[in-house]
């Protein structure tokens, strides 16, 4: 699972563009994850965020 | 919202404003769709633009104009400076903008050609008719809504999903994404006039620091990394953080905002049946600068119109739409992209050593035009054994 923090999220769509599951969006203000998409193994989105806004939760 | 359109573009950016303007122009029903509830805001850009490209699209209007430009300093690793452009070129080199009001002209101009704009509305899905792209569904205010179109226009930006919903693989690689941060710091001694680029290994891995001054002591100061470059503890804003602390310590800083800037190479092919991709979402943005807002508005612009000729002949399918695709690809943005992904691909992983010998090589040099072809060409003549490294790169020229 990928945890977004909310509160350090900018909203900006570096991550969305290189998910290679298409499993992120920008919805509303808020960035938004399809967990059944998502395999929360590649960690792309986590590396490249520039605030630091997606983590990864153990299972 | 009506049920049906000649034309729908999804995406309120300068591509989707340019877009939709030049189909209206063209006497087409247009809907655009903007998922965010103001236009250009929050800004994502550094709003860097050449004069003549802008006047291709638009008369300047001091109203979005933040500051004119009339040089750009390159800065290397050890702090020598290569300035480019003079005191004699008169303003002509670039404009820093004021994107908020700057992209809200754009679509109210669409809007003035008889487009219709939705904003706060967000394409979710196209709608796929015998695997054909024929509309999308609308989320707006809580509804949804399905409207068909003849044609729909992707100008999604850098985080666009329509075309990839429609079956089109746009996925940047993680080392050709350059995640971004920038604050705007005011109260600090610049050069109003200059925009500055800092170009170091160590304070902006694969990527370069930018000083765009915003006015009166205030500049965008911001960065961008390679994906591959970033993690935890050294992302974009932590390089940031640093630069600005070392440069401008007594700034204080207004405004933080985030980015993603595309420098792969473009989609293999930007049509469809019944679509076309322009701008960032088709990803467009230079490889070596990051500017998009040019090849946006020009792709946009071009969209529109072959969209408009593609139904007055009542042919919108991919073959027909392809005009699009060459038009762009071998004309001069598409030469430019592709000169320019070479240049980043040979430049991009030099160390900080190379740098700073090339720049000094260039102490003597003056140059007036601020393009990377005429920059490159004097970096070859300064540095002859640049020939030997990057054969390549030189037939590119
Ligand atoms: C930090 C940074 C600095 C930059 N600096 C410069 C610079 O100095 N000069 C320059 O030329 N370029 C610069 N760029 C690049 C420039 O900002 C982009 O190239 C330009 O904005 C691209 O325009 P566009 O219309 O393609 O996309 P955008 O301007 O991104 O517009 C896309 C729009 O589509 C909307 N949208 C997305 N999905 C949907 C949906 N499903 N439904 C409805 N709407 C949707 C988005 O909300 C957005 O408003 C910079 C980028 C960044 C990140």
């Amino acid at each position: 699972m990928i945890h977004i923090r909310r509160d350090v999220c900018g909203y900006c769509g570096a991550c969305v563009s290189v998910c290679p599951r298409g499993a992120l969006e920008l919805i509303d203000a808020y960035l938004t994850v399809d967990e059944t998409l998502c395999k929360s193994k590649c960690k792309i989105c986590s590396t490249v965020c520039p605030l630091g806004a997606i983590e990864l939760e153990e299972q | 919202m009506k049920e049906a359109y000649d034309v729908l573009v999804v995406g309120g950016g300068p591509g989707g404003a340019l877009a939709a303007k030049a189909a209206a122009e063209q006497g087409l029903s247009v809907l655009l769709v903007e998922k965010r509830p103001a236009i250009g805001a929050p800004v994502r850009c550094a709003e860097g633009i050449g004069k003549e490209a802008l006047a291709e699209f638009i008369e300047p209007d001091p109203k979005w104009i933040a500051a004119d430009l009339d040089k750009a300093v390159l800065i290397g690793p050890d702090g020598t400076k290569f300035t480019i452009g003079n005191n004699h070129s008169g303003g002509k080199v670039g404009y820093v903008l004021d994107r908020k009001v700057f992209d809200r002209e754009l679509v109210w101009q669409a809007a003035e050609a008889g487009a219709e704009i939705q904003v706060h509305a967000r394409a979710s899905a196209p709608i796929m008719i015998d695997g054909k792209v024929s509309g999308a569904v609308i989320h707006q205010h809580g509804k949804t809504y399905e409207v068909r179109a003849k044609v729909v226009i992707a100008a999604d930006g850098v985080e666009s999903k329509f075309a990839k919903w429609a079956g089109i693989n746009t996925t940047v690689p993680l080392t050709e994404l350059e995640t971004c941060a920038q604050y705007i710091v005011n109260d600090i001694d610049i050069d109003e006039r200059a925009n500055l680029f800092y170009i170091s290994y160590t304070d902006a891995p694969w990527g370069y620091i930018w000083v765009f001054p915003k006015g009166h002591r205030c500049a965008n100061v911001g960065i961008g990394i390679a994906g591959t470059k970033s993690g935890e503890g050294h992302r974009a804003k932590d390089y940031l953080d640093r630069f600005v602390a070392r440069e401008f310590p007594n700034g204080k800083i207004t405004e933080l905002i985030v980015g993603g800037v595309s420098v792969c190479k473009p989609l293999e092919c930007t049509v469809a049946d019944n679509l076309i991709i322009v701008g960032d979402a088709a990803r467009l943005s230079d490889p070596i600068t990051g500017g998009g807002i040019y090849n946006a508005m020009y792709t946009g612009k071009l969209a529109g119109e072959v969209a408009a000729a593609a139904l007055k002949k009542g042919d919108t399918s991919k073959m027909a739409l392809m005009v699009y695709d060459t038009t762009w690809r071998e004309g001069p943005l598409g030469h430019a992209l592709a000169r320019n992904y070479a240049v980043k691909e040979s430049f991009i992983k030099m160390d900080d050593a190379k740098f700073n010998s090339i720049i000094h090589s260039m102490s003597d040099l003056s140059l007036d035009e601020i393009t990377v072809k005429s920059l490159v060409i004097a970096i070859f003549k300064a540095n002859p054994w640049l020939a030997l490294e990057l054969p390549r790169l030189l037939m590119t020229l």
